[in-house]
């Protein structure tokens, strides 16, 4: 038995956390569990992505269209992951873009969400969710990363149970925090299983 | 503190480089040094950490560390600290053992009573680095005992262990370690922390003087040091043969990382094989070598880079005479190129042992996706300085770099970065510009950098009159590394009080005479300042004082400080594009109707958009 979760976003959105704390739940549920972090050049703003393989795994890397779930914090970070999906590969993420300085200067183009949407779900089973929406409702959009976990939690895949995925998020904030992200991930989860 | 609890058998996720540090810590090492490098950082951070933590608690460290002015002065400290008798650690990114690579190679030849690591986290795939050179062969270069570990676990046990046959064999050893280690988590079993030594004893004795009489005398010694660590590599426990499936005429030879994508790949396409794992990779252990190539008739070489097993592997298959078959990278089945991954393993192993299993091409986006690459920050002092000197002289200028966040003024719109080799190589190089070529030459690099090794070629330029403008970007931080401190912060990396060494002070008493300190945030009087630099006939630096932007918005924030964004009026924006296609900060941005916004979320309020808006239109959002 083995999970393979890809976690991608843009610096600053809390992926590499996300992806330590799924990787702390792991452990915790006794699991084997590898975390690969790829630290960019720059202390924000660089496309990042990260994975979590729990179970009979060796090593950090995730293998082509292997994926168990793609979690994304921003539309085109999904997408630009895609070789690691199959048609099963649920992916999770938010609708909010975040737009690329090459789009700003005018080298690139950002393209519509539409498209973006229709791509992921011809790559996989899509959920959509606006996690800046539910993470600012909750009380700080910090929380974007877990509102993301929670929908990640209620999709199935995962080896463990969503409580020890919750109990270990609320382990990790700070204190002041615990209340908004027990709420950002149980938004999360209700998001996606209704 | 999670890291440093003394819970043997606990078991907790650490980062590859948290292991590393755990392990010299279970070893009780007394003396830990290094310059901030990516991959290789986390190492050194930790060390941080635990001293500021504990020195916090009113407890004594139980180390001395420090981020040291660059790698060849960390080795020495080290070095001279395990030649007392202390259990040290240097810790550095590949190209750092370049720098101290001086050091290493006759430290070699004299040893040390303390196990002393040295860490060189390499970096395959130049995920942040200038190349991908392969370290391991400065271990066969200088005659260093090696360890690769391909988890953080062995990463943690082989620290631990390392001390110990650095001190059996009287000499440093080197942990090779790469990317895909350093920066991944896994589960860490802990061991028992002993207690490190306080005090080292110097015992004077004329084999620390590496005069060519003794120099010679040594050299033997560390041939028979060799010799002996063989032994050692023999009966290593990370040296291992794993069987996958049937009893087989198939071996499989690798280290590091490879095993990962080596295991995983057997086991999925149920492969009759035996993997030699080597953890102990130099020197290699000939007989267990010699024992697995006569059980095998085919052997597969899987490393990352340089064919250095490999080539061992034949040399022995050679000394034997038996006949084996290799595939590797001098057989073409294997690249000497970038990092490896479970799908380079798996196309390589499929045609090796004929399998005919369809690759399914990975899944591909049709839509063209807007690249994403790192940028200097919105509010980046960089930023300004660079727009400054542009606006000095816009055309006619050759703009050499270094290597630090600057580095990203490559990006449009500045493209300001034209020329960079390596560490400190800004100013050599504008010199070299300045002998070579008519053009104008202004020179980029940090503060850290500056004191790294930016200072011996200031004085060539100063000597030799080179006619060049040499920047140093003060921003009083090593930023791009994770923002350790340098020889110009008031505190130390155990975050004690520190002697703030002046960038200023270093640059005139090398000589130079025509110094300009500006603040980068003032544009005009920046420009100004770039415009005399340029017109002097000679040497002139300019010194851009401004923090890091990150730091010091965090130390606001702390403060519980207001950070206050900039906005656009839109009535009053003629969409010249300035603040987009000048200066280009990454927090203003198009609307789909064309029109100009910052991002509130993304802007850190330097409110340099405001100052050089030709129309007046970006004002500051009172809250």
């Amino acid at each position: 038995m083995k999970n393979n979760i890809v976690l991608t976003g843009v610096g600053g959105q809390g992926v590499i956390t996300a992806a330590n704390i799924l990787g702390k739940a792991a452990l915790k549920a006794e699991l084997n569990v590898y975390v690969s972090e790829v630290h960019g050049m720059a202390q924000r703003g660089g496309s990042v992505n990260c994975a979590v393989r729990i179970g009979d795994v060796y090593g950090p890397l995730v293998a082509n269209g292997t994926a168990d779930a793609i979690v994304s914090t921003e539309p085109i970070e999904a997408l630009r992951y895609i070789n690691f999906s199959n048609n099963k590969t649920k992916i999770i993420t938010d609708i909010n873009p975040v737009i690329p300085f090459t789009v700003s200067v005018g080298n690139d183009k950002y393209p519509s969400l539409d498209k973006v949407f229709s791509e992921l779900r011809k790559n996989g089973d899509l959920y959509k969710i606006d996690a800046n929406k539910i993470a600012i409702d909750v009380g700080n959009i910090i929380t974007k990363n877990t509102v993301l976990l929670g929908a990640l939690a209620a999709s199935d895949v995962l080896l463990f149970k969503s409580d020890l995925l919750l109990s270990t998020i609320l382990e990790n904030v700070p204190s002041r925090f615990k209340e908004i992200n027990r709420k950002a991930f149980q938004k999360g989860y209700k998001a996606i299983k209704k | 503190m999670e890291i440093i609890e003394n819970k043997p058998g606990k078991n907790i996720l650490l980062l590859g480089n948290e292991a590393i540090t755990r392990g010299a810590i279970e070893a009780g090492v007394s003396v830990a040094t290094t310059y901030p490098g990516t991959p290789s950082s986390e190492i050194a951070d930790s060390f941080s950490k635990i001293a500021k933590y504990k020195t916090k608690k009113n407890k004594e460290p139980g180390f001395y560390f420090e981020y040291s002015t660059n790698e060849k002065v960390a080795l020495e400290i080290a070095a001279a600290a395990a030649i007392t008798g202390l259990r040290s650690l240097t810790c550095m990114k590949h190209v750092g053992l370049n720098v101290a690579s001086d050091t290493f190679m006759t430290y070699l030849y004299i040893g040390c009573r303390g196990g002393h690591v040295i860490v060189s986290a390499d970096d395959p795939s130049c995920h942040s680095s200038q190349n991908e050179q392969d370290n391991r062969y400065y271990a066969i270069f200088g005659g260093a005992p090696m360890f690769e570990p391909a988890t953080p676990q062995e990463a943690k046990e082989m620290t631990r262990m390392a001390f110990e046959i650095s001190e059996e064999l009287n000499s440093p050893v080197l942990l090779r370690t790469t990317t895909r280690l350093n920066h991944a988590r896994g589960p860490i079993t802990f061991n028992k922390i002993e207690k490190s030594k306080e005090k080292g004893n110097f015992e004077r004795n004329p084999m620390w003087v590496t005069t060519p009489e003794i120099a010679r005398a040594r050299h033997p010694v560390l041939i028979k040091m060799l010799e002996k660590a063989e032994k050692i590599s023999e009966s290593y426990p990370y040296n291992e043969i794993i069987n996958i499936g049937k009893q087989s005429e198939w071996g499989i030879i690798t280290s590091g990382v490879s095993y990962n994508y080596v295991r995983e790949i057997s086991e999925e396409l149920n492969l009759n094989v035996k993997i030699l794992k080597l953890g102990m990779t130099h020197p290699i252990p000939k007989n267990i070598c010699k024992k697995f190539i006569r059980s095998c008739k085919k052997i597969i070489i899987v490393e990352e880079l340089e064919p250095i097993l490999e080539n061992q592997i034949k040399q022995i298959i050679y000394d034997i005479g038996v006949s084996v078959r290799i595939f590797g990278k001098t057989t073409g089945h294997f690249s000497r190129l970038y990092e490896y991954n479970p799908d380079i393993v798996e196309e390589v192993f499929l045609k090796i042992f004929k399998i005919n299993k369809e690759i399914k091409k990975p899944n591909k986006s049709k839509l063209e996706l807007p690249k994403r690459p790192p940028a200097l920050c919105p509010g980046c002092p960089h930023r300004a300085t660079y727009y400054a000197a542009k606006k000095a002289q816009p055309k006619g200028v050759i703009y050499p770099t270094d290597i630090g966040c600057y580095t990203l003024g490559k990006e449009k719109p500045l493209e300001m970065a034209d020329l960079l080799l390596c560490m400190g190589s800004n100013a050599g190089t504008a010199c070299g510009l300045a002998v070579a070529t008519d053009e104008k030459i202004i020179s980029f690099m940090g503060d850290s950098t500056f004191f790294h090794s930016g200072i011996p070629p200031i004085i060539d330029a100063v000597h030799h009159n080179h006619n060049v403008v040499i920047t140093i970007l003060d921003n009083r931080t090593t930023a791009m590394t994770g923002h350790q401190p340098h020889p110009g912060t008031d505190f130390d990396g155990m975050g004690r009080p520190a002697k703030k060494i002046l960038v200023e002070n270093v640059v005139k008493g090398c000589g130079v005479e025509n110094i300009e300190i500006i603040n980068p945030n003032n544009i005009e009087k920046s420009t100004e300042a770039y415009k005399r630099a340029l017109k002097y006939s000679g040497t002139s630096v300019v010194i851009s004082k401004s923090p890091c932007i990150i730091l010091e918005n965090r130390n606001k924030r702390k403060r519980n400080e207001i950070i206050h964004v900039y906005q656009i009026d839109q009535e009053k924006c003629k969409k010249c594009k300035t603040c987009i296609g000048k200066f280009g900060c990454p927090a203003i941005y198009f609307e789909e109707d064309k029109s100009i916004h910052i991002d509130m979320n993304q802007c850190n309020g330097c409110g340099n958009c405001a100052t050089i808006c030709p129309f007046n239109a970006i004002f500051k959002k009172e809250n």
